[in-house]
């Protein structure tokens, strides 16, 4: 039970990458012989493990692996895609030919060409997540002992019930394109995560309690604690390193605490919040509005469209929240979740402001949307979550800026009148164009004059978007920034999933409609 | 690959499980062949075809378990998948609650309208052909359609060392559809998924999506509050669904469910909604055929949840049912609720006064201990007065549990087949007239 697993995919790098590059030529070629005018390629190994625990059982170790190709072309001026997992030459060439001929039989439905912005060719580059220690190295038999000891502290503190689970994700990705790209990367994510339900089995009442971890781009690193990563206040909240065992120390008694809590009353409130819940309300308020697809109508069937329309950010002075809101994106993050070298397109990742000093300046767009605002360059925002589907625009991490001026949490707390403390996340809802959402946490705490006076249940905070973050009144500094973030954000048609990270440090709004959640039934 | 037919199921499974050495091994093999259209702003946006298979290994030393999943089925990759399945396994803490692969099963005889070759068979041009249809009617309407086509054929297979040995193939084709007027001010919506594409009349879900984004315009908004609301079967599943995905034993028995009762013991038995509600699932029924097997291999039959109101079964895994002594009672099949006769016309005409909702959109729990949900209405709410149609109304956030709402039931139409967007999942449901329904804020959004 020591030894580590090691998956085949893993271990054959080096040649991996000059085979690799022959079948992404057969596809390439194949496709421009059938009349593609642009061809690109993806060759995606995809590993995945699990390991699930509760109580004092490990329930499931899973290994996943996923192999094969997607072909993305443009002919007669349409997209065309076809994916196969037969990867001899002749089941390339076929799928290659099917892209082409899904392209040609599109483009009787299409209005206007594609119109894809230049990109240059990368030639032959690679990048890696910069891990210190490959989770898929570590012995399993390390994680099972971490999780049911992380078990064996929740019961310990009162909890009756936990479930733990150690999320590994390995992207091993090749991109070829016929702009002369040939892409070879090695990405990490990680997500230790687990749940604690606590019981009255008189009043038959329980309450949860989720962990306050955050799925990274990093290597099992993330699982190693250290001190100088722990803020400490009315529960531990974690930066750069996780404490999984201290954390489920906590969350036991916690539970107990929030079954006993107060009620919330319903009303307006200030709201302090903890960047372990706030990365949500960034993710479905900021980051899905402004992302290009969704402004144009692309999603309208389904995630939907944006209130942040383009003859807003034509105006330049659509005041999306106040001067304190300064919100990024970025594919270069370390530690993200979004952090890559190139996208699925073959652009190189950047850094650019969604947000600045309150006022809207940009939006996330890939190579065939640039031009509709003006750009020279795409921003390298394509993704696709497999092999087998096709790409397309996904949310980099978007993050709010630490405020510049010297403030900690305590000190915001001490001008808060009447608020709620919020730490972690819960249940989140938004409408198709990102007005009216509503959010729920893990942990709330009373706020009167300054202090915090105790626990509140029953909360959920409902607000319009540019309200909300128009009466963001304050954002502590740098130090307190730590990143959140989501393993899968769901999008598209067929769906998809990608990995996005949202930055901030806790945050101050004024006068924001609480309502009690308490039923009856 | 193409759909692996029972023949090819058996001899790539039979080979995976010769390289077994673990004392128990169990292989499933699924797969699909699926093409796709989407578009958007009138214009095809993405589409493509794929084709995909996986093999699920799972290998069991008493009650030490290791799963692995490949897609390469070459000798030496099978084998040394088989292997590392068997690594994972040694390696695994032994699982008190492990139940050995099942024996050889008798299956009813599979639903012959789960699988229509021809809907498998589909040609990107008969796929355009029906894209086609959905965008005429926005032209001819000057409205702006964004849709999604997606036809499949795909296959299940299980094999383990006991001699358990079931197979499963099924086609499919789902259309959805958005038309927004070209100021953005009015949008209206259809869904529908069948197993057969001549069933699938993109023209007619084009048309009723056209119909409700023109009559969409002009919104009035109402105060928040508790409303009668008709809820068309397409916003009904997403909440009923999350109602039936909870009828679990043991989260019921272990008090962490809106089954569980004050002193101990769960609801089940007990009348928890109105009378009128039936729930069912029966893969062999015609309207909506299902496969006649569980993942696990377990036969699937036709069972009752709830009957009359009165939770009638829960779902048991077979580790809960040895311990509670009593039958299991795998996850079933897609959601059955019986309706009535009215249709959907008669029903507004039966309302003095309410709202109704064609969709409802990004639905997300609450409160798990009252099952409260939130979401809003989308793309067509329309404000009810005297038994008519009176004006669009403004979208909605609501906070509902789907107990409290079946308890609130006035009325329920014919029973049609839809599909929820929420989990892709197809169901045959009524529409339902519901007395205060609970709409906690306004939303801007269109």
């Amino acid at each position: 039970m020591g030894s580590p697993i090691n998956r085949h995919g893993a271990i054959l790098q080096g040649a991996d990458v000059a085979l690799k590059k022959k079948m992404a030529d057969v596809a390439l070629n194949a496709a421009r012989s059938k009349g593609a005018t642009y061809t690109d390629v993806r060759i995606g190994r995809y590993l995945n493990q699990y390991v699930v625990t509760r109580e004092d059982k490990v329930q499931n170790i899973v290994d996943t692996e996923s192999y094969g190709m997607g072909i993305r072309v443009i002919a007669n001026g349409a997209w065309g895609f076809a994916a196969t997992d037969r990867l001899d030459n002749d089941s390339i060439a076929k799928a290659a030919q099917m892209a082409v001929a899904i392209a040609k039989e599109n483009s009787r439905l299409q209005s206007e060409p594609v119109q894809l912005v230049p990109q240059k060719g990368q030639g032959e580059v690679s990048w890696k997540t910069p891990i210190e220690k490959n989770g898929f190295d570590v012995p399993i038999k390390d994680k099972t002992d971490l999780l049911l000891s992380v078990n064996a502290a929740a019961m310990k503190g009162g909890a009756n019930y936990v479930n733990s689970i150690i999320f590994l994700v390995n992207e091993q990705k090749y991109f070829a394109s016929t702009d002369g790209s040939y892409i070879d990367q090695d990405i990490h994510r990680i997500w230790p995560v687990f749940s604690v339900t606590k019981i009255d089995q008189k009043t038959g009442k329980f309450e949860t309690r989720q962990s306050l971890s955050a799925p990274r781009g990093m290597g099992y690193e993330y699982l190693i604690p250290r001190e100088s990563d722990k803020i400490h206040g009315q529960t531990t909240l974690y930066r750069d390193r996780y404490d999984m065992l201290e954390d489920a120390t906590l969350a036991g008694p916690q539970a107990a605490e929030k079954m006993k809590a107060k009620s919330v009353e319903a009303g307006k409130y200030d709201l302090v919040l903890d960047p372990s819940h706030l990365w949500l309300t960034i993710h479905e308020s900021v980051g899905h509005p402004s992302e290009l697809d969704r402004v144009l109508g692309y999603e309208a069937n389904y995630a939907g469209t944006s209130f942040l329309t383009l003859d807003k950010w034509k105006s330049g002075n659509f005041k999306f929240g106040s001067p304190n809101v300064n919100i990024v994106a970025d594919k270069q993050q370390p530690g993200s979740l979004g952090a890559v070298g190139y996208d699925d397109e073959g652009v190189e990742s950047k850094k650019w402001d969604i947000i600045k000093d309150g006022v809207l300046v940009n939006y996330q767009a890939i190579r065939d949307q640039a031009h509709i605002i003006g750009l020279k360059e795409s921003q390298g925002c394509c993704y696709a979550d497999s092999w087998s589907d096709v790409q397309f625009q996904r949310m980099p991490n978007i993050s709010l800026q630490p405020g510049k001026t010297p403030l900690v949490p305590a000190d915001m707390i001490k001008n808060v009148a009447k608020g709620i403390y919020i730490i972690g996340d819960s249940s989140f809802s938004i409408d198709q164009q990102r007005y009216n959402f509503q959010f729920s946490g893990q942990l709330y705490y009373e706020i009167k004059e300054g202090k915090i006076v105790g626990m509140l249940n029953d909360v959920a905070y409902q607000a319009n978007t540019q309200e909300f973050w128009n009466s963001c009144a304050a954002v502590c500094d740098k130090s307190d920034y730590r990143l959140g973030g989501s393993f899968f954000d769901g999008k598209g048609q067929p769906g998809q999933v990608s990995a996005v990270s949202h930055g901030s440090a806790t945050s101050l709004f004024k006068g924001v409609n609480v309502i009690n959640t308490a039923r009856k039934i | 690959m193409a759909i692996l037919s029972e023949d090819d199921c058996r001899a790539l499974m039979k080979k995976a499980l010769s390289y077994s050495k673990a004392d128990e091994c169990e292989i499933n093999i699924n797969g699909a062949d699926t093409a796709n259209i989407r578009y958007a702003r009138n214009s095809v946006s993405t589409s493509g075809s794929i084709s995909q298979t996986s093999m699920a290994i799972s290998s069991a030393f008493g009650k030490k378990l290791g799963i692995v999943t490949t897609n390469e089925y070459d000798d030496a990759s099978l084998e040394k998948a088989v292997k590392l399945s068997e690594e994972l396994a040694r390696l695994a803490p032994e699982n008190p609650e492990y139940m050995p692969f099942l024996g050889p099963q008798t299956y009813s005889e599979r639903n012959p309208k789960l699988f229509d070759k021809k809907t498998y068979e589909m040609t990107p041009k008969q796929r355009t052909d029906m894209v086609g249809q959905s965008l005429q009617v926005a032209k001819d309407n000057k409205l702006t359609a964004a849709g999604f086509l997606q036809s499949q054929g795909n296959f299940n297979a299980l094999m383990n060392s006991h001699g358990l040995f079931a197979y499963n193939a099924a086609s499919d084709i789902s259309f959805s559809i958005t038309m927004r007027t070209q100021d953005s001010l009015g949008s209206g919506y259809a869904i529908k998924d069948y197993e057969d594409f001549n069933d699938m009349d993109t023209l007619k879900l084009s048309t009723v999506a056209a119909k409700k984004a023109a009559s969409s315009i002009g919104v009035k908004a109402i105060e928040p509050g508790k409303y009668t609301v008709i809820l068309e079967p397409a916003a009904g599943i997403v909440l009923l669904e999350q109602l039936y995905g909870g009828l679990d034993a043991r989260s019921a028995d272990e008090g962490r469910s809106f089954l569980s009762k004050a002193g101990g013991g769960t609801k089940l038995g007990e009348k928890m909604v109105d009378e009128r509600v039936n729930i069912y699932s029966d893969p062999l029924d015609p309207r909506l055929p299902n496969s006649v097997w569980a993942g696990d291999g377990q036969p699937l039959k036709k069972i009752n949840w709830i009957e009359k109101g009165v939770i009638k079964n829960l779902f048991y895994s077979r580790y809960w049912a040895e311990k509670k002594g009593v039958k299991p009672i795998p996850y079933s099949g897609p959601v059955i609720m019986d309706g009535g006769d009215a249709s959907l016309e008669d029903l507004i005409k039966g309302t003095e006064k309410g709202i109704l909702v064609t969709r409802l959109w990004y639905i997300r729990p609450v409160d798990p201990q009252t099952l409260l949900y939130t979401g809003l209405t989308r793309d067509g709410t329309f404000y009810i007065e005297n038994g008519q149609i009176k004006f669009p109304i403004k979208n909605f956030r609501f906070n509902e549990s789907p107990v409290i709402m079946l308890n609130n039931l006035e009325a329920l139409g014919k029973s049609e087949r839809t599909v929820s967007d929420e989990s892709n999942q197809s169901c045959l449901i009524p529409p339902m007239k519901i007395k205060e329904f609970t709409f906690t804020s306004l939303s801007d959004a269109v």
